[in-house]
């Protein structure tokens, strides 16, 4: 029962990024705490045995999501010492509420859902007999078409959006 | 057959881009005319093909992409606005000419995809292809309204993706599969006997794309998206993207995977009553004309519902009439506005006056089409209604009386707005203006036509229809 | 369901609660993207733990990858949006969303 309780702690860093993530007053940090969650997803994937979605996971949202994110960021202005303390105490006031909030959602959900735990062993049902690259390839070609258009879109979607205009 | 429609605006795109340096915006403009009016004349031939011999399935991707009469209906019509918005961006779109097909041809491609998957998630896909489309086009001029208008698009399609996406997990969990076949037959294996997370999915892909197709209570983010985006987008917004990523995708679901279950139809029903009435209601007051024209659609969207909701053929014969007449006529009308403001400068209601001297087939043509919407004959907008109602009155006559009461009601807000408009005396700053120009022209005598022939004309297809033996 | 399956489920509800909470009490464009982002990883770690939990762990993963890759691309369109937006309003509060009320 080791594996359990690694990813039950994995599970509860999980949700501690993202609060930190959430709470945070400076952006920056904000996103690094997100590339942190992603990151300690990542993990936890790796651990259930999906090692393609999670190298997929570390290295577009922890790693270019962050990137787009801090080169957003960094084109906008930078807020002087008694902006970012106002600011600060302002937002600690709206979020406070977070950590209640989850407590009482977590007892509610462990509430609701105790009836239903049983003492099954926590292991896959037979495994199908089958690859991610058979399905992706041979299965899902539609939705790989689709990812194709929606990179292309994309693409045109950054060049009209990003491109600094000349003649506004 | 089905991988043409999206192969040709594909590989439009692609030789568009390639040859970049050789071609001027004219030449752009005519393949992606060129493209539209080849997905019309294709579908037209699908709808006959599939009335006769049932789906049609793609040879490459057998049981991933496939064509039926609903799709073909949704094919036809998607070409047919596309067609219109090119005509009206030719004449309004001062620049920018050029980024404004190549995202037309795309989100071409993710409608035609749309209508043709038989897979929830690949459905998925397809409505996140065409929204980041949609996004791109609201923005593309990057005016301040604009830009608002986009980011409150790309959040409501957040919020309705995130829902959508647990919802197809949950169907997964339970059913092993994503594709309609799969869960519909597992759904209907299970005899009544729905455990509490397939119930949530249910909700959820619903609530979804009740989100996405603007129907009361989630209806908030149509005004304000609608009315700041350049004319040709709002033509094709209201025309034909909210419709097919929403309610075609809702028909989808209630026929092929929810098997007309009757606790869907009966929401559905609720839910387009509602919309029917309160976007009539909410059209009555505003003055701006977009944005009264984007609150007549959640009420014509409503009309949609409820020809789904009654669970019947007949129900989704009117539907699918009146989501190919809602293009029509609400196209035209968005059309019409843009050609009022392209030559008066103001899209203020009360500013307006006796423009019927002034713009007289525009002043036509909008009265044409508000007469299609409230369902007067012969047009056509009163034989999809007819259908609906007749279907509704089945299920639940105190309903059909609404929905027919509530046909008052859209008479009103489009009396107002004509009388506004067109009627009455000219203010003085609106002098100097005349007719507009060739290409919207066009577009509004071509939709007009369509209006009148479509309504003239169905009795027509109901006899073709009988001789092949489908009444 | 087992014990480990019920504590993912526990943990997406509240990422949802995370994502949902941040979504609503925010005033900064940028932190919309990053709540939207959240609510994201939570259907990811569903999916991963459905695919587990039932054996088709191949499927799942074609799934997450694909969500992936989709949302990757709106997340840039959507940055793109608010770049355009800063730069015609100088802030990135939301305030200004309001405009087009009434």
């Amino acid at each position: 029962m080791g594996s359990f309780f690694i990813i039950v702690i994995l599970l509860l860093a999980l949700i501690v990024s993202a609060v930190v993530c959430v709470q945070i007053s400076v952006l920056v940090k904000a996103g690094i705490a997100l590339a942190v969650t992603s990151a300690i997803l990542s993990v936890i994937m790796f651990r259930l045995g999906a090692a393609l979605a999670a190298a997929f996971e570390l290295s577009v949202c922890a790693g270019l999501i962050t990137v787009i994110f801090i080169s957003a960021v960094s084109m906008t202005k930078i807020m002087s010492k008694e902006e970012l303390a106002e600011k600060r105490r302002e937002r600690n006031k709206r979020f406070a509420s977070l950590p209640a909030i989850l407590i009482v959602v977590f007892a509610a959900a462990l509430f609701f859902f105790w009836p239903h735990i049983d003492a099954t062993l926590p292991f896959a049902a037979s495994a199908q007999g089958d690859t991610v690259q058979n399905i992706l390839w041979n299965k899902r070609q539609v939705d790989l078409i689709g990812q194709a258009v929606i990179m292309l879109i994309g693409v045109y979607g950054v060049m009209v959006f990003f491109r600094e205009s000349d003649k506004e | 057959m089905p991988l043409l429609f999206i192969g040709v605006p594909l590989a439009a795109v692609l030789a568009l881009n390639l040859a970049y340096k050789w071609i001027n915006e004219k030449l752009a403009l005519y393949t992606a005319a060129a493209v539209s009016l080849f997905q019309i004349g294709v579908s037209a031939v699908c709808i006959d093909l599939s009335l006769r011999g049932g789906t049609i399935y793609s040879l490459r991707f057998i049981e991933k992409l496939s064509i039926d009469t609903v799709s073909a209906v949704v094919l036809f019509t998607i070409g047919l606005t596309v067609f219109v918005s090119l005509i009206v961006s030719n004449a309004t779109l001062k620049s920018g000419t050029f980024n404004f097909i190549n995202m037309l041809l795309m989100i071409t491609i993710g409608m035609n995809g749309l209508a043709m998957v038989t897979d929830l998630f690949s459905l998925y896909v397809f409505i996140e292809a065409t929204s980041a489309a949609s996004f791109v086009l609201i923005g593309i001029n990057r005016g301040r309204d604009e830009l608002e208008g986009a980011f409150k698009y790309y959040l409501m399609s957040a919020i309705a993706t995130v829902l959508m996406m647990t919802s197809v997990a949950l169907f997964f969990y339970y059913a092993g599969d994503t594709s309609f076949i799969g869960v519909s037959s597992f759904i209907a294996g299970l005899n009544g006997n729905y455990p509490y997370g397939l119930l949530t999915a249910f909700i959820l892909y619903t609530a979804g794309l009740l989100i996405k197709s603007g129907v009361v209570p989630f209806h908030s983010w149509v005004l304000d998206t609608y009315s700041p985006a350049p004319a040709p987008v709002s033509v094709l917004l209201a025309g034909i993207v909210t419709k097919v990523s929403g309610v075609y995708a809702v028909i989808r679901i209630t026929r092929n995977v929810f098997l007309n279950n009757a606790a869907v139809c009966n929401v559905l029903i609720s839910l387009g009553l509602l919309s029917v009435i309160m976007g009539a209601l909410a059209a009555i007051g505003q003055k701006d004309m977009k944005r009264m024209l984007a609150y007549s659609s959640i009420s014509q969207i409503g009309y949609i519902m409820l020809g789904i909701g009654s669970g019947s053929a007949l129900g989704l014969a009117g539907a699918l009439f009146h989501f190919f007449n809602h293009s029509t006529f609400k196209s035209l009308l968005f059309v019409d506005t843009a050609a009022i403001e392209m030559q008066t400068g103001t899209r203020d209601m009360d500013k307006m006056g006796g423009l019927a001297q002034k713009m007289p087939v525009t002043g036509i043509s909008s009265l044409l089409a508000f007469l299609s919407t409230a369902g007067i004959p012969p047009l056509s907008g009163f034989w999809s209604k007819l259908l609906i109602i007749v279907a509704l009155w089945k299920v639940s006559a105190p309903v059909a009386v609404t929905a027919l009461a509530a046909g008052i009601l859209t008479l009103s807000y489009f009396l107002i707005m004509q009388k506004k408009v067109f009627f009455g005396k000219v203010p003085e700053t609106l002098e100097n203006v005349r007719e507009a120009g060739g290409g919207i022209l066009g577009a509004e005598i071509l939709l007009s036509v369509i209006n009148v022939a479509a309504g003239i004309l169905f009795p027509l297809a109901l006899i073709y229809m009988n001789s092949i033996g489908k009444i | 369901m087992s014990i480990l399956f019920a504590s993912f489920i526990i943990a997406v509800i509240l990422l949802f609660t995370i994502g949902v909470y941040s979504l609503l009490m925010t005033r900064n464009l940028m932190r919309i993207l990053i709540s939207v982002e959240i609510l994201t990883k939570g259907v990811t770690l569903l999916l991963i733990a459905i695919g587990y939990v039932t054996g088709r762990m191949a499927a799942a993963q074609a799934y997450v990858i694909t969500i992936i890759v989709i949302e990757v691309v709106l997340l840039a369109i959507a940055t793109g949006i608010i770049l355009g937006a800063y730069r015609k309003n100088d802030t990135l509060n939301t305030g200004f969303l309001n405009n087009l009320k009434g």
